[in-house]
């Protein structure tokens, strides 16, 4: 875990998004993206389907490559250069939607897997950090099982104690709650809090607003691959300065 | 898998069993066999005229093709005679005795009379180690060592010429193990080299793609014997002058070759199948391609493609017969052989049959054995 509990916004810079584009063929997927995230900073990404969300935080390790603009985690420049890649992606754990375990590995396996074969920590040390972030989630007692005899909260849980097995300063977390059924989606909810106040750095796509008016410093609205409005959740969710903002908040809040 | 205490969270995590049981009518008491038998066959056979109808006609033809089966090969064969007059005179029985007379030539071919047993624990010591390697958890660096000390044993033991054992050229190898060879060889040797083309095939990189998909259409395009007929007599002809390479090693290398080509395509079959999330949560935790490939993704493709992978391996096994066109004397060819005695010849059908069975009992098991390790490697329902 990363020592910085500062979560005043001057803090450190963790990441920077300046002037980013992408192009899928002629489809202008990200334009003009202009990000800045601090150490300890709670980020919310929200936006309708085909906005950009998830291609922006795909971006920042290297999922997905920009085309223009730059890409700077924790003082690194991200380039093709795989040796920028790799320093990148070690600070940077990920969340999916769709979970993406390791369907032929055992739940420990897929804490230990990364940690010993690229940070080369020896195994037993391995797992017991596994079993610790394990705890940390609420399953110790699942770490035999495969992911496939999981509920889908229970392998989403996982899937975040394998991202924070590799000790990362920053999490992305790419709708990490849109696959699951809705009884399912407080228990992820609940790591993520926890691990908000514990200072972790992290980038969130989601649509669960009650989550973002709870844990995020700043919510970033995207349409059309732009960002449209960067505000800090209080005066996003009352006094949102976007015509398609407020609309988009209409429509998802009415339910 | 491990157990574990039941826990709320084992709701999600027990498998639902197929409960068959309101399928079984209740038991009832005392019934006897004959009521049991009864109602089974009515329920099963007897339960609408074409059940009935089809009954009678699958009865008729297993009595026409069983009976005089079981006649003519128990009832009247000949099981000992060196004198194959006997099994003439027993027209309608199958002569087992050509077997027993001519078995040692069928397995072991040309090799020296007195020297068979030197094949014969080689064929022992080769299965003991399929037998060996058949175990998942045996599966550890070790394995490859065993198998390279078996290589050379039996290497020692075929060839000879060391330990006071006679020289036997391998052109004199015949029969069963050189079967065992090209198969075994070519499963060992086609397996990483198909494994190596299909991820060729898939790669970010111009020219690794474009050899290994040139060399994957070349070989699926070309029959496995004009494979094996340009090993044998084109390929020599661009050798220098004095320079040979032996003709087995040139069939065997055909072989690997052309397994290879088929078994890539299966394997990028199960590559394909691995769902992209995969590759991509592996690069977010900073896998290098390789491991990525090793831990992540290989382990799967490989598991999804074990019955097309096994379905090549069980043809590859069988198409080494084909070998008989560059004189090479497999087990088929062997059993053709012992048929060219002329006293013995009539007896072609018991020849073939011996011979299909042995191969019949190595398919037979490389069948049943991907199906265990299909369920070895189940675990339990993909929902990501």
């Amino acid at each position: 875990m990363p020592a910085t509990l500062n979560r005043t916004p001057d803090a450190q810079v963790a990441i920077t998004l300046d002037g980013v584009h992408k192009w899928y063929g002629a489809f202008h997927v990200l334009n003009d993206i202009n990000l800045t995230v601090h150490a300890g900073e709670r980020i919310v990404v929200c936006g309708p389907s085909g906005s950009g969300k998830s291609t922006m935080i795909r971006c920042i390790n290297a999922l997905e490559q920009h085309q223009q603009g730059h890409i700077v985690v924790d003082g690194v420049e991200l380039t093709n250069d795989v040796r920028t890649v790799d320093r990148i992606r070690r600070n940077v754990g990920m969340v999916f939607q769709q979970f993406n375990l390791f369907p032929h590995l055992t739940v420990l396996d897929n804490l230990t897997l990364a940690p010993v074969w690229v940070q080369k920590r020896p195994k037993a040390e391995a797992v017991q950090t596994a079993m610790k972030y394990l705890e940390r989630v609420n399953i110790p007692e699942q770490a035999g099982k495969y992911p496939g005899q999981l509920s889908g909260g229970q392998q989403q849980r996982v899937a975040i104690a394998r991202a924070l097995c590799m000790k990362p300063q920053i999490m992305l977390f790419d709708e990490p709650t849109s696959a699951l059924d809705p009884e399912m989606i407080k228990e992820v909810l609940d790591v993520m809090i926890e691990l908000a106040e514990g200072g972790m750095t992290m980038i969130c796509v989601t649509h669960e607003m009650g989550f973002a008016r709870t844990v995020a410093n700043q919510m970033v609205f995207m349409d059309g691959g732009a960002i449209v409005e960067k505000a800090p959740p209080e005066t996003f969710f009352t006094a949102p300065k976007s015509d398609r903002t407020q609309q988009f908040l209409s429509q998802i809040l009415t339910h | 898998m491990a157990r574990h205490p039941e826990s709320p969270d084992e709701i999600y995590a027990r498998e639902e069993e197929p409960d068959e049981g309101w399928r079984r009518p209740p038991p009832v008491e005392g019934a006897s066999l004959r009521a049991v038998v009864g109602e089974w066959s009515r329920k099963n056979l007897f339960s609408s005229i074409p059940n009935t109808i089809l009954t009678v006609l699958c009865a008729w033809l297993l009595w026409e093709t069983l009976l005089p089966l079981t006649q003519w090969g128990l009832l009247d064969a000949v099981w000992q005679t060196d004198d194959s007059a006997v099994c003439r005179a027993a027209e309608h029985g199958a002569c087992w005795a050509f077997i027993a007379n001519k078995y040692r030539f069928i397995l072991f071919g040309l090799f020296p009379y007195d020297e068979q047993w030197r094949p014969l624990v080689a064929i022992a010591l080769f299965v003991a180690a399929l037998a060996v390697s058949c175990v998942p958890s045996f599966w550890r660096p070790w394995l490859v060592v065993l198998w390279l000390g078996v290589m050379v044993a039996c290497g020692v033991l075929m060839w000879g010429g060391v330990f006071g054992l006679r020289f036997v050229e391998n052109g004199r190898w015949g029969g069963l193990p050189l079967t065992l060879i090209l198969a075994v060889v070519g499963i060992v040797c086609s397996f990483p080299l198909a494994i190596a083309l299909a991820l060729g095939r898939r790669s970010n990189l111009p020219a690794v793609r474009a050899i290994c998909v040139g060399f994957i259409e070349f070989v699926r395009g070309v029959p496995l014997i004009s494979v094996l007929f340009m090993a044998s007599v084109m390929f020599p002809l661009f050798l220098p002058e004095g320079f040979t390479i032996d003709k087995l090693l040139r069939a065997q290398v055909g072989i690997i070759l052309f397994t290879a080509a088929y078994l890539a395509e299966a394997v990028r079959g199960g590559l394909q199948a691995v769902p992209r999330g995969q590759s991509e949560a592996a690069d977010a935790l900073g896998l290098s391609y390789w491991r990525k490939t090793g831990l992540v993704i290989l382990p799967q493709a490989l598991k999804t493609s074990i019955p097309a992978i096994v379905n090549q391996f069980i043809s590859m096994f069988k198409d080494t017969s084909l070998v008989i066109i560059i004189g090479l004397f497999d087990l088929l060819s062997t059993a053709k052989a012992a048929l060219s005695d002329p006293p013995w010849r009539p007896f072609y059908v018991e020849a073939y049959l011996f011979a299909a069975l042995i191969y019949w009992i190595f398919c037979f098991f490389m069948s049943r054995y991907s199906q265990f390790i299909e369920r070895r490697f189940e675990t339990g329902h993909r929902r990501s």
